[in-house]
């Protein structure tokens, strides 16, 4: 219990200290897990509206795929972005390995298929609701599927926080297309495995703490966001009026 | 189309993204730095947040260590991942340069291994004879941690097991066990379960979760672990910063470079000792 | 069959032609040989037993189903709008709702505008303008759809049980408007289980039996002849009580 108790109030001091190394770490963190989902959320969203429209042979394969990369993990997926980014690799020329624009690009593809495939259900289901009536108004498929979106913009939301959760959280990818490099490529993830692996265990679970508080805080503020622009709006998507 | 809240919407993500997408991109692989592949005991001894401020002072190049097991350094630099590669293997190093891999390959300083147990010392190997303690330890079937990872501190301990007679390879010790892990993560299986490992100095003391350990063999001449550095050949990878590399280089092996490893202390003690050109 | 002289019939060409239209899902038959016109000025109310084909023949002259045998014909181009019997609205405003059937059914810019005032006053929610759609009580939320019709002009509306599920005041305020819109030029097509509204609003009744267009007739006709087919006039039979 004491490091339990010991990692409390360590994370205190780093929070109160302002700890001139911690708030690059979180703030990179931050960036680089938003920017995946921000990407993810253009092409996830496309991709799963599209999905939950097109008909073609192989279409339940598709998705049976789609569903089956939910459980990627994140250390397979740095591992296949390391190779494609090294430069004995085919993308070696761009030259973005050990940088944080390789992390983005990892945590975009683990969070694609997870939007993609929550998106697909979202639409589907709204389909069922009003797919008639869009297309007695003139929208076509894909059209409707992103109307449908947008009007179903709260459960959206809760897709993207949980892709920023899930890319937030990761250290497996980061760590080996991001290397872990001190004030350059270091994120929280990978600080508490550094933190950990040399036995500075109330430090780890500090960290831990922090990325925890942090993360809070973003749902905060997106809940507040929702409360105020959703009067009227429930909660879930096709919930009847 | 005037349809105002879809194109809002794409329209707001679309500026989000580029916004931190920008703002996560520093400089590109051009700009005034180096990759150098090291190992993760070198970067948890705290030596790097020592030498590189004093290097970037007198140079104006920052350094980014991707910190690895040694063997996984040096198949980064292998695939030209790297500028510059230091670690502490002289055999595998070696290798690597024979291979056209590496520039010359210039010794820097060395540090030591030590054997760290559990005060009590069931096995009776405290001493300054580390064939002799592997001995005991082996014949009295006490736990013991290897690191199992190919780095260079697991090689070395293999080194030593074949000279105390036994080969890992063929028949492990009654206790001995392997967790593909790194020094942090050894010692803290050992702290837990009260066994024997090999580790190096400088992780030893940064080490913070030590439960009873104590350090149980030192000063064996044989635990000398003996560091190099090699600029990546531009022959086979031509986008190395060779100039900017050599330049690391050069300073590491100059009096001032030397200067500043053996300035390096923790709680007073000194942890590497400058050996270029000797 | 309208029993129009020749040279009025003449004039008033189909907007809508169903040629021996039959629809298929998988080895069901929904509809089978359906031949049927649509004129402006036509009132129709659809009526037969529940899974008689009622909303799938409205789909189907929706151009929402495309026939499995037979033919649809349209004569230039007309503009539809299709109301249901709960309508779907999207989680925006009320006047965002009217933005995008304008939007979806290509109005010039420059008239969005005037029509969605011109909808909303016609419908009586110019108060409720800036609400969210889904705020609105059921029969507010179906005169939005039809205010969402009124607003692109169409040439004909279909309607699948647009009061089933409306309490009587509200059935009441819609069927005024449907009535309205009728008077106004619009083509009515509506499917109703209510033979009371189909006498108060139609001037065409189409029966339907099992898939089959058994009877086509004035709407006076439909309701006082005694030579109907049979199963219409058991139909009518059963109904009757609950007008």
């Amino acid at each position: 219990m004491n490091t339990f108790s010991e990692s409390f109030s360590v994370a205190l001091g780093l929070i109160t200290q302002g700890d001139a190394t911690l708030w690059p770490i979180v703030a990179l963190s931050l960036r680089v897990s938003a920017s995946a989902c921000a990407l993810g959320a253009g092409a996830g969203l496309l991709l799963g509206a599209w999905l939950a429209v097109a008909r073609f042979p192989g279409h339940a394969a598709v998705v049976g795929v789609l569903n089956t990369l939910l459980a990627l993990p994140s250390v397979v997926v740095g591992l296949v972005v390391y190779l494609l980014l090294s430069r004995s690799g085919p993308l070696g020329s761009w030259g973005i390995l050990f940088t944080p624009t390789a992390m983005v690009v990892a945590q975009t593809i683990l969070v694609v298929p997870l939007i993609a495939a929550l998106a697909r259900q979202l639409v589907a289901d709204a389909l069922r609701e009003g797919g008639d009536e869009l297309a007695a108004m003139g929208a076509g498929k894909l059209l409707s599927a992103l109307l449908l979106l947008a009007h179903a913009r709260l459960a959206v939301l809760t897709v993207l926080l949980t892709a920023f959760g899930r890319a937030v959280a990761e250290v497996g990818a980061v760590m080996i297309v991001g290397g872990n490099i001190a004030g350059v490529t270091r994120v929280m993830t990978t600080a508490i495995a550094l933190e950990t692996s040399k036995g500075d265990l109330p430090l780890a679970l500090a960290l831990g703490l922090v990325l925890l508080g942090v993360v809070g805080l973003v749902n905060l503020a997106v809940g507040l966001v929702q409360r105020r622009g959703g009067a009227g709006v429930p909660l879930a998507a096709g919930a009847a009026a | 189309m005037d349809l105002n809240f879809l194109t809002l919407r794409r329209g707001a993500l679309a500026l989000l993204g580029t916004i931190t997408l920008s703002a996560g991109l520093p400089v590109l692989a051009q700009g005034n730095f180096i990759v150098m592949a090291s190992t993760t005991s070198t970067e948890q001894s705290g030596l790097f947040g020592h030498l590189l401020p004093a290097f970037k002072a007198a140079t104006g190049t920052d350094v980014r260590v991707v910190a690895l097991g040694t063997g996984q350094a040096l198949d980064t630099a292998r695939r030209g991942d790297a500028d510059i590669v230091f670690v502490h293997d002289q055999a595998a190093e070696e290798k690597f340069v024979a291979d056209g891999f590496g520039l010359k390959r210039l010794p820097v300083m060395y540090n030591d291994f030590v054997l760290i147990g559990p005060a009590a010392d069931p096995a009776k190997a405290r001493g300054k004879d580390i064939v002799a303690a592997l001995q005991k330890v082996a014949a009295s079937g006490a736990p013991f941690v290897s690191r199992g990872d190919k780095s260079g501190t697991h090689a070395a301990e293999l080194r030593y097991w074949k000279t105390a007679g036994t080969d890992i390879a063929t028949t492990k010790p009654a206790g001995y066990k392997e967790c593909g892990c790194g020094m942090g993560p050894a010692l803290n299986i050992a702290a837990s379960t009260g066994a024997y490992v090999l580790a190096d100095r400088g992780t030893w003391l940064n080490f913070k979760n030590r439960a009873d350990l104590a350090v149980l063999v030192e000063g064996d001449n044989r635990l000398f672990n003996q560091y190099g550095v090699m600029v990546v050949n531009p022959a086979k990878h031509p986008h190395v910063k060779q100039a900017l590399a050599q330049g690391f280089a050069d300073w590491v092996v100059s009096p001032a470079g030397q200067a500043s490893i053996a300035a390096y202390k923790i709680g007073g003690e000194q942890l590497f000792f400058p050996n270029a050109g000797k | 069959m309208t029993g129009l002289p020749p040279a009025v019939a003449a004039v008033a060409a189909p907007l809508l032609a169903l040629q021996g239209a039959g629809v298929h899902f998988g080895a069901q038959a929904a509809l089978r040989d359906i031949t049927l016109q649509i004129r402006r000025g036509d009132r129709i109310a659809l009526v037969g037993a529940n899974g008689s084909g009622k909303t799938t023949l409205l789909r189907l002259l929706n151009g929402l189903l495309a026939p499995s045998s037979g033919s649809r014909l349209a004569t230039g181009a007309p503009v539809t709008a299709m109301l249901f019997q709960r309508p779907f609205l999207l989680h925006f405003s009320v006047r965002r709702n009217l933005q995008l059937a304008l939007w979806l059914a290509r109005v010039p810019a420059a008239q969005r505008g005037v029509r969605l005032d011109d909808a909303l006053r016609r419908v009586g929610l110019q108060a409720m303008a800036d609400r969210p759609a889904r705020s609105l009580s059921g029969g507010q939320q179906q005169r939005l759809a039809l205010a969402r019709a009124w607003a692109v002009q169409p040439d004909i509306l279909f309607l699948d049980e647009p009061t089933a599920s409306l309490d009587p005041s509200a059935k009441r305020e819609v069927e005024a408007l449907i009535d309205d819109f009728g008077h106004a030029g619009m083509a009515l097509v509506m499917s109703t289980h209510n033979l009371g509204q189909a006498k108060r609003l139609a001037n065409r009744v189409l029966y339907l039996d099992a898939g089959r267009l058994l009877a086509d007739l004035p709407v006076d006709d439909f309701f006082h002849r005694t030579d109907l087919p049979p199963e219409a006039a058991q139909f009518l039979k059963g109904e009757l009580p609950w007008t």
